[in-house]
């Protein structure tokens, strides 16, 4: 069982029921076939996101496994991702530390999904949460407005 | 220099506030030891062979009196009353206690001062030339440049997991005294044929057990570019770099494996991406850094009193002569405080040494100091007419050696008398040379010449780069000790050639001293450095001498 690490807390995982698509079995349709808007897919830190541009408008919900917390791939295809235009739920699941969530939500993901064997041993009270977007930081303020 | 605004200062006490937390759950049991590895790493907090160790942060190499002092009171009250000054102008203190850390690093921040990203796989401490500021050749101060840098890598939540550690050094000048093609990204700034300044960019330098120089990926960047560049060459890095194996992680692999016009084309898409969503540099915050590294007040003083010593003193002379380079401003010089008395410790400077050099630029240097990555501390606005108190006041403390750039002032790794990684001794390697040109009388009549020494293949003491680079290995449980030649760590940046088998410890010195002897013959005039002399003849006569045909030397 999973849960979700959210600004304001921990929460139900309400995608367990969901299937995903991998990225390969995305890119096999061509997006002009898709007519769904609400598509799940599941990237691997090693997945080149750059192909997905036409098939944004058709995803609800991008997650990114994230198999060790210290492989960071899984935070610059975020930025990417947001970058080339996404705008839907992004999130990061698999292992990643309670320290790690500011840096998960600055990089543009929504929330943080965990194993409840990470959410016993590091309970909500360690989590810095919140949203940084609300704190100041040096990337930020070196950047105009 | 830089001062912290509110901003700077909220920012280093919650990054204490966080660490102590940290400490605090990993006792507790939930963060796991190899999840607190990765936390402590960024807070500069490494265990080392005897101890822990704490590397702290001296940005791009400059520190005022008030922290230099700190720095002193912090090695009195939780270390041995000594720091130890590294090849990347850090500092570190060895032999501080777990519990006492969150404490330091208070005091720390109680002076701008902090260890954040002095070690794990995320963007170093900017490295920038030692004289910046202060030197006559320069194009413009790079500590500016050093200082945006070093603020948008702060804590920059996509590059805090890279595949390996990533080092960023910056020169405002064309000669290069920061080892600028060593570094993961080596900045040099320029002016294009408009006479607009802006940035040449070098990638995938590194020493370690692959040495290379750095290849130019941009030949000119301009200034407002210098971020989402940087970011592009950050984002190729982290995402295309190996992850597969610790040694080959480092982006100088990945250079050599994809090849530069495959790799530079690769960070030019992503340039062009990351330029889009960047806003442009704040004015008003890069308007209050450049500021804050306006030159100083300088003051007309009369140097009679210097002029006269010159003539009268011939020691004061001596070390005027090593120690001292040349400045703006005519009657300034800047001060090389050697860090390599003979038989020292290369880079130790003990707690009465930190508070004299702190007195010392308050009142005579407009309370500026550096630190360089050769390992000394440089006065870098010192009047001409203040040189001889400057120069008894150093020696009152034992800082008076007149060896800047000469065979004494040896660049050394702290080896196997404090590094878990270390394979040799590099310290006593260093002590031993010291003593022995001394004894010679020869350091002198030897001119310049850099000797490096590494006690393993990760390189921290730049053998690489060195004139005459030692390599401290472990042949079957044997200190070996392997030479090579003609490395250079300027603007003309070379990995020196291994000289052929090494040497034992006990071997080794004579083996130096067949060396230099060679050296003294085979050059054409005392003019030509031991450098020059191994450009103009190769290797070959340097190796005939250090292995004589009658005398098997190799242990």
């Amino acid at each position: 069982m999973t849960r979700i690490v959210r600004d304001d807390g921990f929460h139900e995982d309400d995608l367990s029921e969901v299937e995903f698509l991998s990225h390969s079995e995305l890119v096999i349709v061509k997006p002009e076939q898709i007519t769904r808007d609400n598509i799940f897919v599941e990237l691997a830190s090693g997945d080149d996101v750059s192909q997905l541009t036409d098939y944004l408008p058709n995803i609800s919900t991008i997650r990114i496994r994230f198999e060790s917390f210290v492989d960071g791939r899984g935070f610059s295809l975020a930025y990417r991702l947001r970058q080339i235009g996404y705008v839907g739920r992004l999130r990061a699941e698999g292992y990643i530390i309670a320290d790690q969530y500011p840096l998960a939500r600055k990089s543009g993901f929504d929330e943080v999904v965990i194993s409840d064997d990470l959410a016993k041993r590091q309970p909500e009270i360690e989590w810095p949460l919140g949203n940084p977007a609300q704190k100041p930081d040096y990337q930020s303020r070196l950047q105009q407005e | 220099m830089y001062q912290y605004n509110e901003f700077d200062h909220a920012f280093v006490r919650s990054r204490v506030k966080s660490f102590r937390s940290q400490v605090e759950r990993r006792i507790s049991g939930s963060l796991t030891e190899e999840e607190f590895k990765p936390l402590r790493l960024k807070n500069g907090l490494y265990l080392q062979l005897h101890a822990y160790m704490l590397r702290v942060a001296i940005p791009y190499g400059t520190i005022d009196s008030r922290q230099m002092r700190q720095l002193a009171y912090i090695a009195d009250k939780w270390d041995k009353g000594y720091g130890h000054f590294t090849t990347r102008q850090n500092v570190q203190f060895n032999w501080p206690r777990l519990a006492d850390v969150p404490d330091i690093l208070d005091a720390l921040a109680d002076v701008s001062m902090h260890a954040i990203q002095t070690s794990g796989n995320c963007i170093r401490n900017i490295t920038a030339d030692h004289f910046a500021g202060a030197t006559s050749d320069e194009i413009e101060d790079p500590r500016q440049t050093a200082e945006i840098l070093r603020q948008w890598s702060t804590d920059h939540p996509e590059f805090q997991y890279l595949p390996r550690k990533f080092k960023i050094a910056i020169t405002g000048s064309p000669f290069d005294r920061a080892v600028t093609k060593a570094h993961d990204i080596g900045i040099r700034t320029l002016r294009n044929k408009d006479n607009e300044s802006g940035y040449e960019i070098v990638i995938g330098g590194g020493l370690g057990r692959t040495p290379m120089i750095g290849k130019v990926v941009r030949e000119f960047l301009p200034k407002d570019d210098l971020l989402p560049y940087i970011e592009a060459i950050l984002r190729v890095y982290n995402l295309y770099g190996r992850r597969d194996n610790k040694y080959k992680a480092r982006i100088k692999i990945l250079l050599h494996e994809t090849g530069l016009p495959i790799l530079q084309e690769q960070i030019e898409n992503e340039f062009v991406s990351c330029r889009e969503s960047f806003t442009g540099l704040d004015a008003k915050i890069i308007q209050s850094i450049s500021e804050s590294f306006n030159p100083p007040e300088f003051v007309s003083e009369s140097s009679a009193e210097f002029d006269q010593r010159m003539l009268d003193d011939p020691i004061f002379s001596e070390w005027v002569g090593t120690n001292i380079s040349s400045h703006r401003r005519p009657d300034y010089g800047i001060v090389t405080v050697s860090l390599k008395p003979i038989g020292g410790t290369p880079g130790d400077a003990s707690s009465e040494q930190m508070c004299k050099v702190a007195d010392i630029a308050e009142q005579h240097g407009h309370d500026e100091i550096r630190i360089s990555h050769e390992q000394n501390i440089i006065l870098p606005h010192i009047p001409l007419s203040r040189l001889s108190e400057v120069f008894d006041a150093l020696n009152s403390v034992g800082l008076g050696t007149a060896n800047a750039g000469l065979i004494s002032d040896i660049i050394a790794c702290p080896g196997m008398d404090y590094c878990s990684l270390a394979t040799a001794r590099s310290i006593p390697v260093a002590q031993e040379i010291t003593q022995r040109f001394d004894e010679l009388r020869l350091e002198r009549e030897l001119g310049p010449i850099k000797i490096k020494i590494s006690g393993c293949i990760n390189a921290c003491g730049h053998h690489h780069v060195a004139d005459i680079g030692i390599l401290g290995l472990n042949r079957a449980g044997v200190e070996n000790y392997q030479i090579t030649l003609g490395g250079d760590a300027t603007e003309s940046a070379k990995i020196g050639e291994r000289a052929g088998p090494g040497f034992s410890f006990e071997n080794l010195m004579p083996a130096l001293e067949r060396l230099l002897e060679a050296y003294l013959k085979l050059r054409h005039n005392p003019e030509e450095s031991f450098g020059a002399c191994h450009r103009r003849l190769g290797s070959d006569p340097f190796r005939s001498a250090l292995y004589p045909k009658n005398l098997s030397a190799a242990a």
